[in-house]
């Protein structure tokens, strides 16, 4: 084992050099992935935790896939979008209305993942429609245009009486179940931590730091905008679908502005800009927000006050624009490393 | 010809600020555009660049015309530039500084980008080798994992050089890059644009109000006043053209 | 020179950033009446060291403004305290217009009549401004927004003025013009610590200088002294 020197040192620094001791395992990754898929069939075919928790469980994964979701317009591109709960809705409709009224009872389990990714690609083609006028100019537009959809969906579910109208859709099949949930809580972390590690998403990022300045480094600003839309979107559906079938009754009340400030919330208590922010955000969110469960109303006052005290000691949520080096692909993490001393050793015969 | 603009006029509402202009850039040539504070230099790379689009007139890069077109569009046909006030991403690493202006030299679509397949990982590892090599060149490989912010001014000006460049320009639009450099700085300054415009196989345009530099590098200059040209020629004959004098070096200049 | 009271007082000055230790240890006093320079090559120091005294950035060691010390002193209160700055990269507001921006710099001043002779002065030395009164400060020209700076600082009636590279980014005629209106300023009263990279330039208008190199003072010395010597000529005056 490493010895790390205990001397001299404070608490903090050990836990840290412990810390990235761990993080430098990169193995480590593949096989926490491996063992939590494992449990994720395991706990809920031998109880190894009661339902609640399992509830929960599953509860987390659909917020981590809002959050990481959400970062990737709200954080990494520096635009702020208030309509993912728009979004979410309508992944959840198209997936309860092809549970509830078109696909035969037997083969639903089967159909699920097909639902869910039904639910996604319909919200990914809302979200084109969205952020076509939104980025057509440069400015701050997109919280309006959000503002505006989350309305506009929300009115039309509830005067289309085919989906039940206010009243919204009762009776949904529970087809999310743990393993699922897992599955595409790590699809979404996985293709969102893709797209933020390449030409892409070094161009949205760049969009919020200058977007002048990208455009004219030869980013091509509006595809680039269009593109990460769309897949926060997508993803967005995506929640929204494994959320209508755990919690089995869908309505338009359901997802109104209170949902996307939680989503909202989750994105900078995580921290802007960080796909371990994502998780972190969203899980102690979703934690949170059960424990305090007894509190009842206190709750809602409780939870801003904790945002308020984040934003004074940590205006960019716990992990802004740090990342756990897991995340970051091998060669951005060592690639100028690499150089160097490839650098040195073509130097060095040469002297 | 290489770039050519062609009465090219601008304005801000009522404001003319750049007013017929017309310039023929040779490939391989040095030239300035030097005049008053306020008289429409920066704003006539906007319009070149397109941040802005000439209210009049015509730009042209060989047979293409620019008026019309996105930045992004026309950093791709090969115009880079830099900024009169640094505009680098300040968060963002020094690598990552170039690695963004690749961006149009890089292939790989969507769909790789977001499962990391086809040709996503050798064009990457060449983005990394190709910055550092770049990087290296600025003497900014040392510092390539800092944040751009954390540099100071002078790696800066450097830092937005090296960006320009990774677009693979053929032509260099530089605004003001002397400024904030003391006198021996920008004589170390005088003999790297002369370098990297032979190493680049540049063409260049800059815009400065140190007229040591101007003097010493430039083949042509251009005088612009209030948006207008007011004298064109070699360094010679500007010097000592009584109407730049006035307007601009004022009596008794020392340049 | 020495005579005089001291104005500002800065001893063992340390100032860092993370791990980046930008001002190491410097101590130099500046008197009534007096202009001061610190030249030095980029990222010697010279904006940090400003920024220390107008509390912008926390720093070690102890800077006294009129035997005040500014320790505890937040950034308004020094300004309030009577020293007007030009900082580095302008601090403009973009969203303001030029004239609303003239007048946030004079709003702890009750002089009414004073203030209206500093517009007219300030629109003398830079004519160009009254012309713009009503256009918001972000889309100024480079050049202009510099002179906006300028004017501000000028408007605030320090009785201490930080300018940081006051010239650049100005036209050769507004460079002269910018020293003429120091030394004017200075004749009327106000004492001026000046950074600056025009170090021929402004050396003929302070009465001492500073040498930083790399967070330390290299060499200091009266404005004519450190004009004539060879090694700062080299360095720093271009041969
Ligand atoms: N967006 C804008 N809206 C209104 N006026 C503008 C805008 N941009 C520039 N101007 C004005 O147009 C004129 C030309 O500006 P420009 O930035 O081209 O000047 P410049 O020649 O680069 O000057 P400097 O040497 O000071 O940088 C200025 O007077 C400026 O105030
Ligand atoms: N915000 C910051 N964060 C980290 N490092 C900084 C920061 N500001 C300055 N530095 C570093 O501190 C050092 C001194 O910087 P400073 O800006 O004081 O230099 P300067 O003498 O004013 O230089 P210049 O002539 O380039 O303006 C530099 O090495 C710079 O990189
Ligand atoms: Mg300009
Ligand atoms: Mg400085």
């Amino acid at each position: 084992m490493a010895t790390i020197p205990l001397e001299g040192t404070t608490w903090r620094t050990r836990w840290k050099a412990r810390w990235d001791g761990l993080m430098a395992k990169r193995w480590m990754l593949p096989v926490l992935l491996v063992v939590g898929f494992a449990l994720s069939f395991a706990i809920p075919q031998f109880n190894l935790v009661n339902q609640y928790v399992q509830l929960i469980l599953i509860y987390i994964g659909i917020n981590v896939i809002l959050t990481t979701s959400l970062n990737l317009v709200n954080g990494y591109m520096g635009e702020f979008s208030v309509g993912h709960a728009g979004f979410m809705s309508v992944g959840a409709y198209i997936s309860a209305i092809l549970t509830t009224q078109l696909l035969p009872k037997a083969l639903l389990p089967y159909l699920f993942p097909l639902e869910v990714l039904a639910g996604g690609l319909v919200a990914a083609l809302v979200g084109l429609v969205v952020a076509l006028p939104s980025f057509k100019t440069r400015g701050d537009y997109l919280a309006i245009v959000t503002l505006a959809f989350l309305m506009i969906v929300k009115s039309v579910f509830e005067n289309i009486e085919a989906v039940g109208g206010p009243r919204g859709i009762p009776g949904i099949d529970k087809l999310t179940t743990l393993p699922w949930t897992f599955f595409w809580t790590i699809l979404a972390i996985w293709v969102i931590r893709n797209f933020v590690y390449s030409r892409f998403g070094r161009g949205v990022l760049s969009i919020r730091e200058d977007e002048i300045a990208s455009d004219l480094m030869s980013v091509n600003t509006r595809q680039v905008k269009l593109q990460a839309f769309v897949i926060s979107s997508f993803f967005a559906g995506v929640a929204g679908a494994l959320f209508a079938h755990v919690l089995q009754f869908i309505s338009p009340r359901v997802f109104d502005i209170i949902k996307s400030t939680d989503i909202l919330i989750m994105v900078y208590l995580g921290g802007i800009g960080s796909i371990a922010g994502s998780i972190i955000g969203g899980t102690i969110y979703t934690v949170l927000l059960e424990i305090l469960r007894p509190l009842g109303m206190w709750r809602m006052v409780l939870m801003p006050l904790l945002l308020v005290i984040l934003m004074i000691y940590r205006p960019r949520g716990i992990m802004g624009l740090r990342e756990f080096r897991w995340f970051v692909p091998l060669h951005d993490l060592i690639g100028t490393k690499l150089w160097r001393r490839k650098k040195e050793a073509s130097d060095a015969p040469a002297s | 010809m290489l770039l050519q603009a062609e009465h090219v006029t601008h304005y801000f509402g009522g404001l003319c600020a750049v007013s017929d202009f017309n310039l023929n850039l040779e490939h391989g040539e040095l030239v300035a555009i030097i005049g008053p504070n306020g008289a429409g230099k920066t704003t006539i790379f906007n319009l070149i660049t397109g941040v802005y689009h000439a209210t009049q007139g015509s730009i042209r890069l060989g047979d293409v015309e620019l008026v019309g077109k996105t930045s992004n569009e026309i950093t791709a046909l090969g115009i880079a530039r830099t900024f009169q006030n640094i505009r680098l991403f300040k968060e963002l690493s020094v690598i990552d500084n170039v690695r963004i202006a690749q961006y149009g030299q890089m292939k790989y679509g969507t769909w790789e980008a977001m499962f990391h397949l086809g040709g996503y990982q050798t064009e990457e590892n060449r983005s990394i080798e190709n910055a550092m090599n770049l990087l290296e060149v600025f003497k900014l490989d040392s510092v390539a994992d800092e944040s751009s912010k954390n540099l100071p001014y002078g790696m800066q000006r450097r830092l937005e050089i090296a960006r320009a460049l990774a677009t693979h320009p053929k032509v260099l639009l530089l605004d003001e890059p002397a400024a904030g450099m003391n006198p021996s700085e920008i004589g170390q300054l005088m003999d790297f644009i002369r370098w990297i415009r032979k190493e680049f196989d540049l063409t260049i345009i800059l815009i400065e109000h140190q007229m040591r530099l101007v003097m010493g590098i430039c083949e042509r200059i251009n005088v612009l006043d209030f948006g207008a040209t007011i004298a064109t020629g070699v360094p010679k004959e500007i010097q000592n053209n009584p109407r730049v004098l006035e307007a601009y070096l004022g009596e008794g200049a020392e340049v | 020179m020495s005579t005089a009271e001291v104005l500002l007082s800065v001893q063992d000055l340390d100032i860092s950033y993370g791990n980046i230790k930008a001002v190491k240890g410097i101590s130099f006093d500046v008197h009534e009446g007096e202009i001061v320079t610190l030249i030095g090559a980029n990222g010697a120091g010279k904006s940090s060291t400003l920024r220390g005294i107008s509390g912008m950035v926390p720093y070690h060691g102890k800077i006294s403004y009129r035997g005040k010390d500014l320790h505890k002193t937040a950034a308004d209160k020094i300004v309030a305290m009577g020293v007007a700055q030009v900082p580095e990269g302008r601090g403009i507001f973009g969203n303001l217009t030029v004239l609303e921006n003239l007048k946030l710099a004079t709003w702890q001043r009750k002089d009414k009549v004073e203030i209206a002779r500093d517009f007219e002065r300030v629109f003398t030395i830079f004519p160009r401004l009254k012309e713009r009164l009503k256009q918001l400060g972000g889309t100024l020209s480079g050049g202009e927004q510099q002179m906006l700076a300028v004017s501000r600082a000028l408007m605030s009636r320090g009785s201490l003025m930080l300018l940081d590279e006051p010239s650049m980014g100005l036209a050769p005629v507004l460079v002269r013009e910018i020293f003429h209106v120091l030394r004017e300023i200075n004749q009327a009263g106000t004492t001026v610590l000046l950074v600056e990279q025009n170090a021929n330039m402004a050396l003929r208008v302070a009465n001492r200088g500073y040498v930083l190199e790399t967070g330390t003072i290299a060499l200091s010395g009266t404005a004519s002294e450190l004009l004539g010597n060879p090694r700062i000529k080299e360095a720093y005056l271009g041969g």
